[in-house]
């Protein structure tokens, strides 16, 4: 049985400990946010929070994230508002990818948006050598400029 | 196989600035045919394209894939700004996928342009594709959804509905249709103060035929076009809820892992799947005539169990090639030059004959994989006579036909689902259908939903590449140093026809084909043969420059006497990138030029050596010709785009055969530009005010040269083959600047 919380909600699964945790999201709970890039943790659309740290979930197996809190795309917003009734119902990651426009093909953007704001919670006014060596994730699309003024703009100094 | 341009530009200016369009893009029997089949109670489809509700809310279906291209957005702004309608109260809606959609206006664009398009005919022969079969597409390529299903339908569908709007509201108040006007949704008499929104006029509306000759704005009149508006589908693409075709789901869905023949061509001989079948999840092998199919009630199950089954495939002539056998191939047919005229200007012959020097340069590119982030993947449930089918496509229609005659079914009891796409770039163009067979061989064995979905190794394994090229190239001097001829023979096919042409003003040109066919499917890739045609013609342009002792940018513009715009393009990408300044120390500027698509593209590649004598792109200044743009952010936002997966190509991009199959595998040994590698982009767009040009190509082609010209300045070394990652700088010597 594998037991983790996700979004906030316990789940209980009889699935094999080696199973990956991105086709447990997708396939076994139907949560299709979470996206399957390249199966080997290069391309970053996996990526989700376990306990508020981007991991690339296609190389994740379930087991090594038992009894831990794991948010998605779908919960980012939420988790980000925790008990704050007034918080809006976007993350502030979330509003800059608008504001600037950054998603075209939006495929690789969910991971795109777990990676940032794991990486904005841990340094919050990063160089740009930061974001080049922190956030790996492929774009096809080539929004990189985009993320970038996106990033910036949400740095705190 | 020629439509005649008349059908469909037959244009007369009218006095006060407007523009008579004399094709009627709305099609009266099918606007009719849609609110006999598809109209709800109490809603009217007043043209093919438009839907007002009597909520006074307009629908606007896009027969066209969102893709990232931003076509849910530029489309609905051109039918709306021509209807007067407020942006507030339009909904988007992706057309069904039914022939009463087909985006006709893209062939008959391309028919005007060059005869039908390359990039749909695929490797098939064109004779056996009708017009009347591409017209029934709703095919999203060719960078044509804006120019061509934009100028030629949207804006005249919005254009239509509001002249139909304005003679019913003027109807009924008995004034003149002159004294009426519009704003807002909503007709007005100005003279009397009433109005009437256009919900309460849409039923007697859609009661009138279509106007066959609806006046357009003139662009001063735009309220809508020419605005930055925000893309419709971002906010949906920014919390999870954007739905791709990958993620059609279901609790009683069925996952199908494929293994493909390795060597292209080839057919399944046996299979031994030792106890692939007791574990847990599996339900059955499915084999098919060039494949073996895994099907469990998990994707990872199924892909899990494939990886444990033993396969084998027949032998074939192409099981020892590799590329380099390819381009021995390519360099035979170049030295026979049995090569079919593309182009024949002037005495070439003579002028090489008379040559006081003449210059020879060999030029090649690899395959290239499209490499899309969503892979490739189709869902197919075939049940109760019906086929049903979920994939990320840019042809609904054409897959729909392609599901249901593999199927068995009639076209009519076949049902597309649209999602968007994660990426296209031409791999899910008509014709690349391997997923989709696959797919739809897989379900016809289940009553329930059945996804295939390829892995990237698979994705990047089973592609339609774009085609490996060898160019060569001569150019003749006279004894004062000027290029009097320019000689060009490259490895076909042509997919794209004018695209290895040069706007330059030199009087003798002799450019051909030769045979260029090998084993390796292949298709349209972002800009066709563009990318790989503009890095050859670019770069050996520049060596022509260099060698006649003139500026790369300087020898460019003398020789574009007879194309003001590619000469502006070039002179405000080179203004704007400080061309001819002060650089940082150890920076180089390459220059090119290139019109694709309708527009007219000029970058400027900043470029410098690191500590290891890699190459680091800095910054790219582009400079495009468009015509005008419709929404300039989603311009900017395509210019980037096609930059970086153009230079994700010029620096790393390398598809290999070694043993007949693809030597790559995935990301790590197919890199890819990321952040770390992406240069800053500062775009300018140039309003000429001519035809709309596409956007989601045309920023590709000139990459790969202007870095390489910049890297032969910094270095003295003229890149003649991509990647450029397989080039060694370290023993450089800069190139003096003229």
């Amino acid at each position: 049985m594998a037991n983790f919380t996700i979004n906030g909600v316990q789940q209980n699964l009889d699935i094999e400990p080696d199973m990956p945790l991105l086709w447990v999201i997708r396939d076994e709970l139907g949560m299709t946010g979470t996206k399957f890039g390249c199966g080997i943790a290069s391309c970053g659309a996996c990526t989700v929070h376990v306990n508020g740290r981007a991991v690339r979930s296609c190389v994740t197996p379930v087991r090594s994230v038992e009894g831990q809190n794991i948010t998605t795309i779908e919960g980012l917003a939420s988790v980000a508002a925790g008990a704050n009734p007034s918080a809006p119902d976007l993350a502030a990651v979330q509003q800059a990818w608008i504001d600037h426009q950054v998603p075209q093909c939006g495929y690789c953007q969910s991971g795109m948006i777990m990676a940032v704001s794991s990486f904005l919670a841990t340094n919050p006014n990063p160089s740009d050598a930061d974001i080049d060596s922190s956030i790996t994730n492929v774009c096809r699309c080539g929004s990189y400029p985009r993320v970038r003024k996106a990033i910036r703009s949400l740095a705190t100094a | 196989m020629t439509i005649s341009r008349r059908r469909f530009l037959l244009s007369t200016a009218l006095v006060g600035g407007g523009v008579l369009i004399g094709y009627s893009a709305t099609r009266p029997s099918k606007h009719r045919r849609a609110n006999a089949e598809l109209a709800k109670e109490g809603e009217h489809y007043v043209t093919t394209f438009l839907k007002i509700e009597p909520n006074n809310e307009i629908t606007v279906y896009v027969p066209h894939s969102e893709m990232g291209q931003g076509v849910h957005t530029s489309l609905p702004m051109m039918a709306a700004d021509e209807l007067d309608a407020d942006w507030e109260l339009v909904n988007i809606e992706q057309a069904p996928a039914i022939d009463l959609f087909a985006n006709g206006e893209l062939i008959k664009g391309f028919a005007g342009e060059f005869g039908v398009p390359g990039f749909l005919t695929g490797l098939i022969n064109v004779s056996a594709v009708s017009i009347a079969e591409l017209m029934n597409l709703q095919t999203t390529g060719g960078s044509s959804s804006v120019r061509f299903t934009g100028e030629m339908a949207m804006r005249t569908a919005g254009a239509a509905a509001r002249q139909m709007l304005v003679e019913c509201a003027a109807a009924q108040w008995s004034v003149a249709i002159d004294e009426c006007s519009t704003q807002l949704s909503h007709v007005q008499h100005n003279a009397s103060g009433r109005s009437l929104s256009y919900g309460e006029l849409a039923a007697a509306a859609a009661l009138l035929e279509p106007p066959k000759n609806p006046v357009l704005k003139d662009r001063s009149q735009f309220n809508i076009m020419g605005k930055a508006i925000s893309r419709v589908d971002i906010p949906a693409k920014v919390d999870g809820s954007a739905h791709y075709g990958i993620d059609a789901h279901s609790e009683d869905m069925l996952y199908a892992a494929i293994r493909l023949a390795p060597v292209f061509g080839t057919r399944l001989v046996s299979v031994d799947a030792g106890d692939v079948l007791s574990r847990r999840g599996v339900k059955r092998i499915v084999e098919l005539e060039d494949s073996v199919a895994v099907v469990a009630d998990s994707y990872w199950r199924a892909k899990e169990a494939l990886k444990l089954l033993k396969s084998e495939f027949e032998s074939s002539d192409a099981d020892t090639t590799s590329s380099a056998d390819l381009f021995a191939g390519f360099d035979r047919s170049l030295a026979d030059d049995d090569s079919d005229e593309d182009v024949e200007m002037g005495d070439t012959e003579s002028a090489f004959d008379s040559a006081a020097d003449v210059i020879e340069a060999n030029y090649k590119v690899p395959y290239l994989a499209h490499a899309a982030m969503e892979p490739m993947n189709c869902t197919v449930h075939i049940h109760d006579g019906i086929a049903e089918v979920w994939t990320s496509t840019q042809d609904a229609l054409g897959i729909k036909g392609r599901v249901a005659s593999i199927a068995g079914v009639s076209e009519d009891d076949a049902i597309f689902h649209h999602s968007y796409l994660g990426g296209g770039f031409g791999r899910r163009l008509p014709f690349n259908w391997n997923v989709i067979d696959h797919a739809t061989l897989i379900a016809k064995e289940f009553d329930v939903p059945v996804k295939t979905v390829l892995s990237r190794e698979d994705d990047m394994q089973q592609d339609y590449y774009r085609p490996a090229v060898a160019s060569n190239f001569k150019a003749a001097f006279d004894a004062a140093g000027t290029v009097q001829a320019w000689h060009n023979r490259f490895t076909g096919p042509i997919q794209t026809p004018g695209a290895a042409h040069i706007p330059y003003t030199i009087a003798n040109q002799s450019i051909g084909v030769v045979d260029g066919d090998t084993h390796v499917p292949i298709a349209a890739w972002r800009s066709v043969d563009h990318s790989q045609q503009t890095f050859f013609t670019e770069s050996f342009v520049d060596e022509v420059a260099h060698r006649s002792g003139k500026n790369p940018f300087q020898f460019r513009i003398e020789l574009l006497a007879e194309h003001p715009r590619h000469r502006k393009v070039l002179e405000v990408a080179a203004e704007a990138a400080g061309y001819g300044q002060n650089l940082p120390q150890g920076h180089a500027l390459g220059i090119a030029v290139q019109e694709s698509f309708g527009s007219i593209v000029a970058e400027v590649a900043e470029v410098s050596l690191d500590a290891d004598s890699k190459p680091v792109i800095h910054k790219v200044t582009c400079a495009i010709d468009c015509g005008w743009a419709v929404n300039p952010d989603i311009v900017e936002a395509q210019i980037e785009s096609g930059i970086i997966y153009g230079l994700t190509a010029a620096l790393y991009g390398e598809i290999t055969i070694e043993n007949g199959r693809v030597a790559q595998n995935n990301f790590p040994d197919y890199e890819m530009v990321r952040m770390a590698t992406s240069p800053e982009i500062d775009v300018h767009i140039v309003e000429s005010g001519e035809a709309l040009g596409g956007l989601g190509e045309p920023s590709t082609p000139p990459i790969a040269a202007a870095v390489a010209n910049g890297l032969y300045i910094l270095t003295g070394q003229r890149v003649r083959e991509l990647p450029i990652k397989n080039h060694d700088f370290s023993r450089s010597t800069p190139v003096a600047q003229v």
